[in-house]
C-alpha cells in the first residue's frame, strides 16, 4: 500500500499527490467503504432492533440472520420503474432526492472519525481540516430541506406539497435552536476547525457534553428533528399524509430519499459525537490510569476510530430507540416546542457559557 | 400596517388565501378501510369535512331477505369483521325473541364469554390502529401478540378466527373444547398486566397526551343528537350500556363496571377503552367460574318460521356500541326486511362535527378514536 502511494507521489508530484490525489482516495474511501456500508446496515440495523423491540424478529430470509437484505433491497429499488407524474414539475422532481443526498455525503469530508497524523506523512482520519468547518457543517445540513420542498413542491400532489410545507416549517423552529447549540462548544474550544474542537476537549480534560450538557440536549432534540425522525417525522407522517413529500416518488429517485434520511442521521451523530462526546477520544481523557483505553496497541491512530464508531453506534442506536417508543408530535406543537423552549434554552446555555469564558 | 382603507377584520388573512380540497381516502393508510373524505382545508387547518362512503357495500340488508334465519348468521359476521361475535349474538337474539325461544344457560354464558373476549380483541385492533395513527408504533405490535390468543382461542372453539359464525339461533353449535377453559383462563389471568405495558407506553406519554387532550371533543349533547353509542358515548359522561340498561345473555349474573369519563375527548375514549378492557377481562374470568352444566340448545322446530305478523328489536353492546338487529317477520323462514342499527355508521356521523376547526393530525387521531369498521358502515 505505501509502496503504491510512494510510486505514485513519484509519478505525480508533491502538490498534485497532497492536494488532489490523497483527498480523492480518502473521498472514496469514506463514500464507498465508510459511508454507504453504514447507511445500508443502518437499516438493517434499525429493521432488527425494532423487532426486537417489538417482540418479532425482523428480516431474516435473505442471507444469515438477514445480512443480505440491504443488497436485495437495494437491487429491488434500481431495477424499479422510475415514475415521473405527467404533472409534475420535473427539473423540481428531480432535483429534489438529489439536493438531500449530496450535502450530507459532503459533511462527511470534514468530520474527523481519528486523530490527525502523529507523524509528517503519516495517516489522518479525515478528508479535509478546514478552519471553518462548523459553518460548513451548519450550512451544508441546511440544504437538504430544500430538496424536500422542491420534491414536495414538484410532485404536483396535495399530500406531497403538506409534506413539503411541513419540512420548511420544522426547517425553520430547528435551524436556529440547533445554530445556537452548536455556539456552545464553540466558544469553549474557541475554534471552528472539527479537529480544533475535539483536541480542545483533549486539552481540557472532559468531552464537552459535561460543560455543555443543555447544549447537547438541545442539539439532540433539533438533531432529530433535522433528520426527520421519529418523533418529528412530520414531513413524511404516514399516517396523515401517506409518505409526505416523497409520496410520488419511486424506483431509486425514492431510494434517494431514503439514502438521504439515514446519511442525515449519520451526519447529525457524527457531528454531535465530535463536539460533545469527545470525537476519537476515550473517556476520561486526562485521567492518566485510563490511558489503556486509548488502544494504541492498535496501528495509525486506529483505536481513536475504534472510539469514535461506538460512540457513533450509541447514537443511532438512540434514534432507532426513539422510533420504537415515540408517537409523533403535531404540526403546531412541534413549532412550539422549537420557539418555546428549545431556542430560549440554548440561549440561556450561551449567555452562561459567555459569561464563564469571561470570568474564567 | 393597518390604515383607514383597510377593511381587513381582526383574524382575516393578510394575503389572499384559497382553500384546498383534499380527498383523504379510500385508499389511504389511516382511513381503517375505504372511507372516503373530502377535505375543505386552510394550510393545514380542516374546514369542512364530508365523509362520504358506499365503498364496501354488499347489500347485507337485502340478502338477509334471501335468506333463511339460521343461514343468515355468516352475514353478520362480514359487517363488522372485527367483532364478529357480538353481531352473532345480536342477530341470533332479535331471531329468538322473533320466533319465541328460550336459551339454555350454559349457551348464555357461553355466548358472554366469547362477546367479552371478543370485544378485548376489536379493542386491542383499536388500540394498535389508534396508536399507529398518531405515530407509536410498538404498541401494534405488542397488542397484535395478545390478539394472536384470542383469535386462537376463537378457533379452537368454532373453527375460525375472524368470522367465526359461532352461534346459531336458539343457543350455541358447539361446546367448548376439551382445556379450552383452562387456556382461556390462564391467558385472562396475564392480560391485565399486557394491559399495564400499553398504558406504560402511552397513558402518560407527554406526546401522547398532547396529540389526545382537547382533541375531538364530543359534546354529550351532540352525542345524544346523533344517537353515538359505545365508549364514543362513555367517554363524553353519558354511562349508557346495554349491558346494564337491558341485561342480555348472562349480563345480569356478572358484576363489572361500566367506565364513563367526562371531557369527551380522544384522551378520555382511550382511557374508557382501556378501561373496559379490563372490566371484560374481568367478565370472562367470572363466566369460566360459574359457567353451569347443560345443553346448549333449545328446543326448536326443523324450520324457523316468523310468527305472521311480527317483528323484533335486539340490541347488545358491541366493542363499538349499540348494535341491534331489527326483524320483520311475515310467517315465512326468512325475514321480510331486516334492518341494522350499526354503530360505525352512527358514531361516523359525528366526525365532521368533531374535526371541525382541527388540524389534519389530529384527524387521522379522531378517525381512530371513532372506532369504525367500513363494513359495518356500508353493509
Amino acid at each position: 500500500m505505501s509502496g503504491l502511494l510512494a510510486a505514485m507521489l513519484e509519478a505525480t508530484g508533491p502538490t498534485l499527490f497532497h492536494y488532489v490525489l490523497v483527498p480523492l482516495i480518502k473521498i472514496a474511501i469514506v463514500l464507498f467503504a465508510g459511508v454507504l456500508p453504514l447507511i445500508m446496515y443502518l437499516v438493517l440495523a434499525e429493521r432488527k432492533v425494532l423487532g426486537f423491540m417489538q417482540a418479532r424478529v425482523g428480516p431474516n430470509r435473505v442471507g444469515l440472520w438477514g445480512l443480505l437484505q440491504p443488497i436485495a433491497d437495494v437491487m429491488k429499488l434500481l431495477v424499479k420503474e422510475d415514475v415521473v407524474p405527467r404533472r409534475a414539475v420535473r427539473w423540481a422532481f428531480v432535483l429534489g432526492p438529489c439536493l438531500v443526498v449530496a450535502p450530507a455525503f459532503v459533511i462527511f469530508s470534514v468530520i474527523p472519525f481519528g486523530p490527525p497524523a502523529a507523524t509528517e506523512g503519516g495517516i489522518s482520519w479525515f478528508v479535509t481540516d478546514i478552519n471553518v468547518a462548523l459553518l460548513m457543517v451548519l450550512a451544508l445540513a441546511t440544504l437538504p430541506v430544500y430538496g424536500i420542498i422542491l420534491g414536495g413542491w414538484g410532485s404536483n400532489s396535495k399530500f406531497s406539497l403538506l409534506g413539503g410545507l411541513r419540512s420548511a416549517a420544522q426547517m425553520i423552529s430547528y435551524e436556529v435552536p440547533q445554530g445556537f447549540a452548536l455556539v456552545g462548544p464553540l466558544l469553549l474550544a474557541g475554534t471552528m476547525s472539527l479537529v480544533g474542537i475535539v483536541e480542545a476537549q483533549r486539552d481540557l480534560g472532559m468531552w464537552f457534553i459535561v460543560p455543555q450538557f443543555v447544549a447537547f440536549f438541545v442539539f439532540l432534540v433539533a438533531g432529530v428533528a433535522e433528520s426527520n425522525r421519529n418523533p418529528f417525522d412530520l414531513p413524511e407522517a404516514e399516517s396523515e399524509l401517506v409518505a409526505g413529500f416523497h409520496t410520488e416518488y419511486t424506483g431509486i429517485r425514492f431510494a434517494l430519499f431514503f439514502l438521504g434520511e439515514y446519511a442525515n442521521m449519520i451526519v447529525v451523530s457524527s457531528v454531535a459525537v465530535t463536539l460533545f462526546l469527545g470525537g476519537w477520544l476515550r473517556p476520561f481523557p486526562s485521567v492518566e490510569a485510563l490511558s489503556f483505553l486509548d488502544l494504541s496497541f492498535l496501528p495509525a491512530g486506529l483505536g481513536g476510530v475504534v472510539w469514535f464508531s461506538l460512540k457513533l453506534f450509541v447514537f443511532l442506536f438512540v434514534y432507532i430507540w426513539f422510533r420504537g417508543t415515540f408517537p409523533r408530535y403535531r404540526f403546531d406543537q412541534l413549532m412550539a416546542l422549537g420557539w418555546k423552549w428549545m431556542i430560549p434554552l440554548a440561549l440561556v446555555n450561551l449567555f452562561l457559557t459567555g459569561l464563564v469564558k469571561v470570568w474564567v | 400596517m393597518t390604515d383607514a382603507t383597510d377593511s381587513r377584520q381582526p383574524g382575516d388573512h393578510l394575503f389572499d388565501v384559497e382553500e384546498m380540497e383534499l380527498n383523504f381516502g379510500p385508499q389511504h393508510p389511516a382511513t381503517h378501510g375505504v372511507l372516503r373524505l373530502k377535505l375543505k382545508i386552510d394550510g393545514e387547518r380542516i374546514v369542512g369535512c364530508y365523509p362520504i362512503i358506499g365503498y364496501l357495500h354488499r347489500g347485507t340488508e337485502k340478502l338477509f331477505e334471501l335468506h333463511p334465519f339460521f343461514q343468515n348468521v355468516p352475514h353478520t359476521d362480514r359487517m363488522d369483521y372485527v367483532a364478529a361475535a357480538t353481531n352473532n349474538l345480536a342477530y341470533v337474539g332479535a331471531v329468538e325473541k322473533l320466533v319465541g325461544l328460550t336459551v339454555p344457560p350454559r349457551a348464555d354464558w357461553i355466548r358472554t364469554i366469547l362477546c367479552e373476549l371478543q370485544r378485548i380483541s376489536s379493542h386491542l385492533l383499536w388500540l394498535a390502529t389508534h396508536a399507529i395513527d398518531i405515530g407509536a408504533m410498538t404498541p401494534f405490535f405488542y397488542t397484535f401478540r395478545e390478539r394472536e390468543v384470542i383469535l386462537d382461542l376463537f378457533e379452537e372453539y368454532c373453527g375460525a378466527r375472524l368470522t367465526l359464525n359461532c352461534m346459531r339461533p336458539g343457543g350455541q353449535p358447539y361446546d367448548l373444547p376439551v382445556g379450552w377453559v383452562e387456556k382461556c383462563r390462564a391467558f385472562c389471568e396475564e392480560f391485565p398486566e399486557r394491559i399495564e405495558e400499553y398504558e406504560g407506553l402511552l397513558t402518560e406519554n407527554r406526546i401522547w397526551k398532547r396529540r389526545t387532550i382537547g382533541v375531538g371533543v364530543l359534546d354529550p349533547e351532540v352525542a345524544l343528537d346523533y344517537g353515538v353509542t359505545g365508549p364514543m358515548l362513555r367517554g363524553s359522561g353519558i354511562g349508557y350500556d346495554v349491558r346494564k340498561a337491558r341485561p342480555y345473555a348472562a349480563y345480569d349474573q356478572v358484576e363489572f363496571d361500566v367506565p364513563v369519563r367526562h371531557n369527551g375527548d380522544t384522551y378520555d375514549r382511550y382511557l374508557v377503552r382501556m378501561e373496559e378492557m379490563r372490566q371484560a377481562n374481568r367478565i370472562v374470568l367470572q363466566g369460566l367460574e360459574k359457567l353451569p352444566e347443560g345443553p346448549l340448545m333449545a328446543k326448536r322446530p326443523r324450520v324457523m318460521k316468523a310468527p305472521k305478523e311480527g317483528e323484533s328489536y335486539y340490541s347488545v353492546e358491541g366493542p363499538k356500541g349499540e348494535i341491534g338487529f331489527y326483524i320483520v317477520g311475515q310467517g315465512k323462514p326468512e325475514p321480510y326486511r331486516c334492518h341494522v342499527r350499526a354503530p360505525s355508521f352512527i358514531n361516523l356521523q359525528a366526525l365532521p362535527d368533531m374535526v371541525e376547526g382541527a388540524l389534519m393530525a389530529d384527524l387521522v387521531a379522531v378517525i381512530g378514536t371513532t372506532d369504525i369498521v367500513l363494513g359495518e358502515v356500508d353493509r
